[in-house]
């Protein structure tokens, strides 16, 4: 019974993955609107928008267009638009090169007009091919690798290999930034993503991140840490996130099995994703676990930029951005986590006597609203003022000016360059600092055979040594009741010994009565 | 010359040597559990840990019943007469051959010292283990029912606490099971049921069927 209604569930999602790719109702190449020839990228917006009226009002209202976000708890504007990291550090002042994944045309600098709706891309993520948006561009296609016209009568719905063209690539390269998101995900097999495998339920993105008017749902800037409630219907307008594992599974999704009551009860405390995704960077591709910025800028002899592999012929050491730990099958660090999440912004005052933390999860040990969460920590060393104690936006990335450190290697002008094009301080003094940053863990979900099992954790020095706000078996004992008890069945054992020593020893007195 | 009597009847032996796998290896599993030692994988200790565990609420369950039923209840009645020429027994006599100051008896099988650890065990390990064990496996449906300052942590606490107790019971128990006037004469009775006397004034009532 439990089976069928496991299948019935299962054919429920194919049936809704498949309506929307499979069933569509239009053949986009027998649209007038898009005969084409394009000469332009924004001529094929305006093709789009002649029938699909709204979409451009619906996209220009999401952070997809504005990269930018307003922090719920604490107010702060934040998005990727103004936002540090330890990675590429900063968008400001190299929009030229990181708008190239923007989901529009043109954003060169502050000047851009985000109420131009003819700037809007479609095919960025509606594409099926042909469609090529490269760093440098400005959101621009690269018109070599791109066909205008084929792409526009091409459209489809979103696929892993739309969204994954920018989200595999975050942080400049395949797979840098999250550990669970890079190119091994376009084909997955099913230990790497029991839901994407492509041989298997072959999920995409929309799936589970799925959209209403254009709007996609889950963020890790300001995460759904804990959902505790049933599975939902698909569609249902409730103000859930769609995207998270309940979403589906509900928050008692172990039914077979003698311990399926003891997981779901796990389930008060543990995020899914902290014993369904093992490892992180399973697919092939390393993540950066470290970016050092401070040793960038060693050229050879010639004066000419070096790049350094590791024996798995990774880059290990590039002249434009410093020393690099790779890591691939990354066990992730755990903590607490309410879905809170802050960030050090261009104004926050650091300490750079320690490690400066670029966000923080927030989230009270064994708190009803936090679960323990599987996260990446990345670890960095990028400047900052030594005056004003900020961590410094640098441009780096734009080809053909004095400035940018790319192609300069000279930090004084890339920062001072990048601090004024950000509007930010800077004293003109820096130097680097160690910064680390968390990136929640929630894709490459392993198969339920492939989970963590107990000893993982119920062990000492296991995955959660450390973690407070959970009492757990294995790992926890009271260490002054083990001795009292130990103690005390030591002393009982040395008496019963002594005692018997005793009888033995006047044995013959005893056979003598 | 020696007689016999029929002390333990059948269910009686059962319910001993049933109760003594079960608490051993509960006593086992329970530590493998805490992390004592690493002689089971965790999940295999709680699975072990859990069947034994209901099969002996079961046993008990019936075991209660047989007492209440047949009234051998009455043979953990606490009685301090004599205690103090038990423990001068074991403190003293025992090694010189001093006689047993306690004649066991159909109607009176345990000396007063076992009388007072078998109730013990009865009335404060057993309700400890059981009622801190039954938290333990249920504590997710009751712990919204608790109260703040009583946690995981106290009913793991209370659980070990009754298994430390338990283990010098154990320790106790088997130690003095060799105390008869042979080291195996106790144990022998506990798996024939017939224990061997020497004075006449024991038997004088006969074995009632079993």
């Amino acid at each position: 019974m439990k089976t069928r209604r496991g299948a019935g569930w299962v054919l429920l999602l194919l049936l809704m993955w498949l309506s929307p790719a499979m069933a569509s109702t239009a053949d986009h190449t027998r649209f007038d609107a898009l005969e084409g020839p394009f000469e332009s990228a924004e001529e094929v917006t305006q093709a789009c928008l002649s029938c699909h009226t709204e979409a451009s009002k619906q996209v220009m209202a999401t952070r997809h267009w504005t990269w930018e976000y307003e922090n719920p708890h604490g107010g702060e504007t934040l998005g990727k638009k103004t936002m540090l990291n330890t990675f590429c550090i900063a968008d400001q002042s190299n929009e030229g090169f990181c708008q190239s994944c923007h989901v529009g045309y043109g954003w060169e600098d502050d000047t851009f007009d985000f109420s131009d709706e003819g700037r809007v891309d479609c095919l960025a993520c509606h594409n099926t091919g042909d469609y090529v948006k490269k760093g440098g561009w400005a959101g621009w296609p690269n018109e070599e690798l791109t066909d205008l016209t084929r792409a526009a009568q091409n459209v489809a719905a979103t696929s892993r290999a739309t969204c994954g063209s920018c989200h595999f690539y975050g942080g400049g390269g395949d797979g840098v930034k999250h550990g669970d998101l890079d190119s091994s995900l376009f084909h997955p097999h099913r230990d790497l993503d029991v839901h994407m495998d492509v041989e298997g339920l072959n999920f995409s993105c929309s799936t589970c991140h799925q959209t209403e008017s254009h709007d996609v749902p889950g963020s890790r800037i300001q995460g759904t840490a804990v959902d505790a409630h049933a599975a939902m219907i698909r569609g249902s307008d409730n103000g859930r996130n769609p995207a998270t594992c309940q979403a589906c599974h509900g928050s008692a999704p172990h039914e077979s099995g003698s311990h399926a009551q003891r997981l779901n009860e796990h389930t008060r405390s543990l995020a899914c994703q902290t014993c369904h995704i093992p490892e992180f960077a399973r697919g092939g591709v390393p993540t950066k676990m470290e970016w050092d910025w401070s040793t960038a800028g060693r050229l050879d002899e010639e004066g000419n930029p070096i790049q350094i592999k590791n024996e798995d012929g990774y880059v290990i050491y590039d002249s434009k951005k410093g020393d690099f730990v790779p890591g691939e099958n990354v066990v992730p660090e755990y903590l607490w986590w309410d879905g809170n999440t802050t960030f050090v912004t261009a104004e926050t005052e650091i300490d750079p006597g320690e490690r400066a933390a670029v966000n923080a999860y927030h989230g009270t040990p064994g708190a009803e609203d936090a679960r323990i969460w599987p996260v990446k920590r990345a670890l960095g060393k990028q400047p900052y003022d030594t005056v004003h104690m900020t961590l410094l936006k640098p441009q780096v990335a734009i080809p053909g000016n004095e400035t940018a450190f790319w192609y300069n290697y000279d930090w004084d002008k890339a920062l001072a360059a990048g601090t004024e094009l950000a509007g930010q301080p800077f004293s003109g003094e820096y130097d680097f600092v160690e910064t680390s940053m968390l990136w929640p863990i929630t894709h490459m979900v392993a198969p339920g055979e492939m989970a963590l099992d107990c000893a993982a954790c119920h062990a000492d020095d296991g995955r959660l040594a450390g973690v407070e706000g959970v009492w757990m078996p294995g790992r926890d004992r009271h260490e002054r009741l083990d001795r009292f008890g130990f103690g005390l069945a030591g002393l009982i054992l040395l008496g019963a010994l002594g005692h018997g020593s005793l009888r033995f020893v006047n044995r013959n007195r005893r056979k003598g009565h | 010359m020696s007689e016999r009597i029929y002390l333990f009847t059948r269910f009686e032996r059962f319910w001993h040597w049933a109760q003594a796998v079960l608490v051993i290896t509960l006593l086992f599993t329970g530590f493998a559990i805490r992390g004592v030692h690493e002689l089971l994988g965790f999940e295999t200790a709680v699975r072990i840990h859990e069947a034994a565990a209901w099969l002996l609420i079961g046993l008990w369950v019936f075991a209660i019943f047989w007492h209440f039923t047949t009234g051998q209840w009455k043979h953990y009645i606490p009685t301090l007469e004599r205690i103090g020429a038990m423990i001068r027994y074991y403190a003293y006599g025992i090694f010189t051959g001093a006689p047993h100051p306690y004649k066991v008896t159909v109607e009176r099988k345990h000396n007063p010292l076992q009388r007072l650890a078998y109730l013990g065990v009865k009335l404060v390990i057993n309700p400890l283990v059981w009622v801190s064990g039954l938290l333990y496996l249920f504590w997710g449906s009751v712990r919204d029912s608790m109260p703040a300052f009583f946690g995981l942590e106290q009913v793991a606490g209370l659980h070990a606490l009754g298994a430390f107790l338990m283990l010098a019971f154990l320790i106790l128990h088997v130690y003095l099971a060799t105390a008869g006037h042979t080291p195996l004469a106790h144990i022998k009775a506990m798996v024939t049921g017939w224990e061997e006397v020497h004075d006449e004034s024991q038997v004088k009532h006969p074995p009632r069927p079993s």
